[in-house]
């Protein structure tokens, strides 16, 4: 057991050095392992599980099978039907959450001290022996196939999935997780216990729990929870070939506002160059009121309500993705914007000020977030996903601090390429030919 | 060492029968401004938030929208401070800052370390008195709320919908007209508006300042009074009196078509009485009403439409009794393919009726009680969520200990209270039934 604390570097604006939190290594008697922070002033625990391997190990013809299997997760196990299930967790006050994303399976949790054993038996059945009901399965999937009728007229939705169609073409992404009308409807009960076996699997699990609970109580409990959990080695996908070209793609949806979704190649968390790149991107488009994109687009010209960028650090792509939304006779304007402002960050980089202003935000910002259980216990989920060691909450901040302006530029030439910058446009904007 | 602290304190909060919670505080200052102190010292984190008794439902007529345009406009300089220079100094010491409006408040609010506190409340306190705005900056941020419009609503059929239905429940109160504004009032507010707004509510007697996290209520007091305390009171700020309601006595009905409703609904609102300081009990019986009918898998509606029968695909019920004057009961069901939105009502209406005859299943209501109890402890994890309620609270006409007793109210509802309460607002003289379809549907 080694203690982690903040170490934070004290600069002009520094924050106080007594924030902190403490992350152990778990390892249960049965060789699963997880990270704790401990904190008994509440009498709860939150606990993150996330197993790595989502919609991205679908079989060909059955996308949406990890969506739906994951949904079902509550809906019947052991001896007890659908309602039987949520009547035991209602008298418990606990609750569980269930998603699947390309990348992982999550489940969610949190429950009470003073009836833990229960709450965690009742999570394992949910885990271990979900039943799939007939009946369970034809009633979430009539949710599911409801969801995706409105997804094909949202403007949102259109436009994600037409973007990542476009960028990922036969890889995994660039179908949808929840799937179609058409694979949801087709999927049978042998389907879903399929991916039940395959997904949840204990050799692809990450463990993050924060609260009223020891490293011991925490030992018992993983295997209670996860034990009677099989292994898997279902083969996982390899890297997606992203196909940005720099064009501008209209999908035509009578709406009065078009929705878009911008992108260009990104680079790994293990890139030398992530973290100049991640400041970066808080001044292009990160940062709330303060980067360049929403002082330009918004602030300026009144284009949009908001404007984002971000890196997106997906298991086998690296994106640099943004979106905006704007009146169709004003898109293309805010489109021209966001052009110009690459171009322009392109090839000048960023100025010392701007640079100044991200790394006191940032390193500022990063010990407010370790402020309760429940995001302390996805945050350090998170950061087994992503491959940090525990030691990552002490160096994140030098890391951050140590970045140049030159470093800046040099990444910004590296990487952005307004050539690969790639619009994807749902509406009916005016002056924005398709091409 | 402060945070070694917390769990001692805590654990005799726990020890308490249910009004415990997280450490709450509170003093006034002499100008009239509340001030609120909730403590958690486990991260060194405050956040610092400025409530105002001014929403959109006191907006003048014709003038929707000029609330939120304001909140808008509060960032766009001072006398003191450029435009954007409050939140550019917030997330240099590496805070974030936002805000936010609704019918009945106005809130401003920083995350950021507990230390840089007194910044947070000079700056505030700033612009809470010295707004100086440029046409230019107007004009543009117009656009903006334009531009949110559209994102919110325009792009949105349900959000129209919804629109359509506030605006036929309430008759007379400014609750019918939505938040943002309507678009043809929204494109013609200007400065003299917003100013005008400004002028009449933005003083610290219509001011309630919340300070949340790893602070010690001496020290906000000092704080409070160095930076809040100077403000001048509004000698003229108005009673908060709204146009209220007349009896209703005539359901009314509505469809909305839209050619982008992919998935048609029912939905009904029932006008229903809000939670009123010391007199919390009805929204109380209404609150688990709302959880009993349509609060889940385990619901009635969820149970007879979703389980018994495949009538609906979701069902839900939802009761906000959060309003400082009427609020609404809500319900709706989403129908299973092939069944009519007709269809769907009417088995919305027999599910109801067959409730009012039968009553409440005490295994659920025992099980509802016990997520009321387990809530504040959960509660006490997010200090940020515990702020926001009282900000509610206090600019909805309830006090810090209407706050505190609402668990045990909650607790004290029994079987023959939440009929009582059902009864009474499942009226359909006061209510709205609106269908949500789409333009080639075939109902």
């Amino acid at each position: 057991m080694i203690r982690f604390v903040f170490a934070l570097i004290l600069v002009v604006v520094a924050l106080p050095a007594r924030a902190g939190v403490e992350i152990k290594q778990v390892t249960s008697p049965g060789g699963i392992t997880a990270w704790l922070v401990e904190d008994h002033s509440i009498p709860f625990t939150a606990l993150e599980l996330r197993f790595r391997g989502g919609a991205v190990l679908d079989p060909e013809g059955k996308k949406g099978v990890a969506s739906l299997m994951a949904a079902l997760l509550e809906e019947g196990a052991g001896d007890m039907d659908a309602r039987g299930f949520a009547r035991a967790a209602e008298a418990l006050a606990t609750s569980f959450s269930y998603g699947a994303s390309d990348d992982t399976i999550s489940v969610s949790a949190r429950f009470l001290s003073e009836n833990r054993d229960a709450a965690v038996d009742l999570l394992r059945q949910s885990l271990v022996q979900p039943r799939f009901d007939d009946d369970a399965i034809e009633r979430v999937r009539a949710q599911m196939l409801s969801n995706l009728r409105s997804d094909l007229k949202d403007p949102r939705a259109i436009a994600g999935r037409a973007f990542d169609a476009r960028i990922f073409a036969s890889h995994p992404y660039g179908q949808p997780v929840d799937g179609t009308v058409e694979s949801v409807a087709a999927l049978s009960r042998a389907d879903l216990q399929q991916a039940h076996r395959t997904l949840l699997v204990r050799n692809r699990v990450f463990v993050g729990a924060a609260g009223d609970i020891t490293a011991e109580e925490l030992g018992v409990l993983l295997d209670q929870l996860l034990g009677d959990l099989p292994t898997g080695q279902a083969t996982l996908p390899g890297p997606a070939d992203l196909a940005f070209d720099g064009g501008v793609h209209v999908v035509d949806f009578p709406t009065p506002q078009s929705v878009v979704l911008f992108g260009q190649p990104g680079l790994g968390l293990d890139d030398p160059d992530f973290f100049p790149a991640f400041v970066l991107n808080h001044i292009l488009g990160g940062g709330g009121f303060e980067s360049r994109l929403m002082s330009e687009v918004r602030e300026k010209r009144g284009l949009t309500y908001g404007i984002y960028t971000y890196l997106g650090d997906k298991d086998y792509a690296d994106l640099w993705q943004g979106s905006v939304s704007s009146a169709n006779d004003r898109v293309a304007e805010a489109v021209e914007v966001i052009r110009q402002q690459w171009a322009e960050a392109a090839e000048n980089g960023v100025t010392a000020e701007e640079l100044q202003d991200a790394i006191t935000y940032l390193t500022g910002a990063y010990p407010l977030r370790f402020d309760g259980n429940g995001p302390i216990a996805k945050i350090i989920v998170g950061m087994q996903l992503q491959g940090f060691d525990r030691e990552y909450v002490n160096t994140r901040n030098a890391r951050i601090e140590a970045v140049t302006q030159a470093d800046v530029a040099r990444v910004a030439r590296r990487l952005m390429d307004p050539a690969l910058l790639t619009f994807v446009v749902v509406g009916q904007p005016q002056g924005l030919a398709a091409n | 060492m402060l945070r070694y602290l917390a769990p001692v304190v805590s654990l005799l909060l726990i020890a308490l029968p249910l009004r415990a919670g997280a450490q709450v505080s509170s003093f006034a200052l002499d100008n009239g401004m509340e001030v609120v102190v909730i403590e958690d010292h486990r991260a060194p984190v405050v956040v610092h938030m400025v409530w105002y008794r001014a929403g959109s439902a006191d907006e003048p007529p014709g003038a929707s929208g000029v609330a939120h345009f304001l909140e808008h406009l509060l960032f766009k300089g001072t006398e003191n401070m450029a435009p954007g220079e409050l939140s550019a100094t917030v997330a240099r010491n590496g805070g974030s800052d936002n805000a936010f409006t609704s019918y009945d408040y106005t809130a401003y609010y920083q995350r950021i370390a507990a230390d840089r506190l007194p910044l947070m409340m000079k700056m505030e306190a700033d612009r809470m008195v010295n707004l100086r705005l440029s046409e230019t900056d107007v004009a543009t941020e117009r656009d903006v709320i334009i531009e949110e419009r559209n994102q919110r609503v325009e792009n949105d059929p349900s959000s129209l919908f919804r629109e359509q239905k506030n605006a036929a429940l309430f008759l007379n109160h400014r609750y019918g007209v939505p938040v943002i504004g309507w678009r043809h009032e929204m494109v013609a507010l200007d400065q003299s508006k917003a100013r005008a707004f400004y002028d009449r509510y933005y003083a610290p007697n219509n001011a309630i300042l919340i300070v949340a996290g790893d602070v010690r209520p001496q020290e906000v007091r000092a704080l409070a009074q160095q930076y809040y305390g100077p403000l001048p009171a509004n000698p003229d700020l108005p009673a908060r009196i709204r146009p209220q309601e007349p009896p209703q006595t005539a359901e009314r009905r509505l469809v909305f078509r839209d050619a982008r409703v992919a998935q048609p609904y029912v939905s009904r609102s029932y006008l229903a009485p809000e939670r009123d300081s010391g007199a919390q009990e009805t929204a109380a019986a209404l609150t688990i009403l709302a959880e009993i009918l349509g609060g889940g898998t385990t619901s009635v509606m969820a149970e007879k439409l979703q389980f018994d029968s495949q009538t609906a695909v979701y069902t839900g019920a939802f009761y906000g009794g959060g309003a400082l004057d009427k609020t609404s009961f809500d319900l709706v069901v989403v129908p299973a393919p092939g069944v009519s939105l007709q269809q769907a009502e009417d088995a919305m209406d027999a599910v109801l009726a067959d409730f009012v005859k039968t009553g409440v299943d005490e295994a659920q209501l025992a099980r509802i009680k016990m997520q009321v109890k387990a809530a504040e402890i959960y509660d006490r994890d997010n200090v940020e969520r515990l702020a926001n309620r009282y900000g509610r609270a206090l600019t909805q006409g309830l006090t810090i200990a209407d706050v505190q007793d609402w668990p045990q109210v909650l607790q004290a509802v029994t079987a023959d209270d939440v009929m009582a309460a059902a009864r009474a607002v499942l009226d359909r003289r006061q209510s709205v039934t609106g269908w949500l379809m789409s333009e080639e549907a075939t109902q």
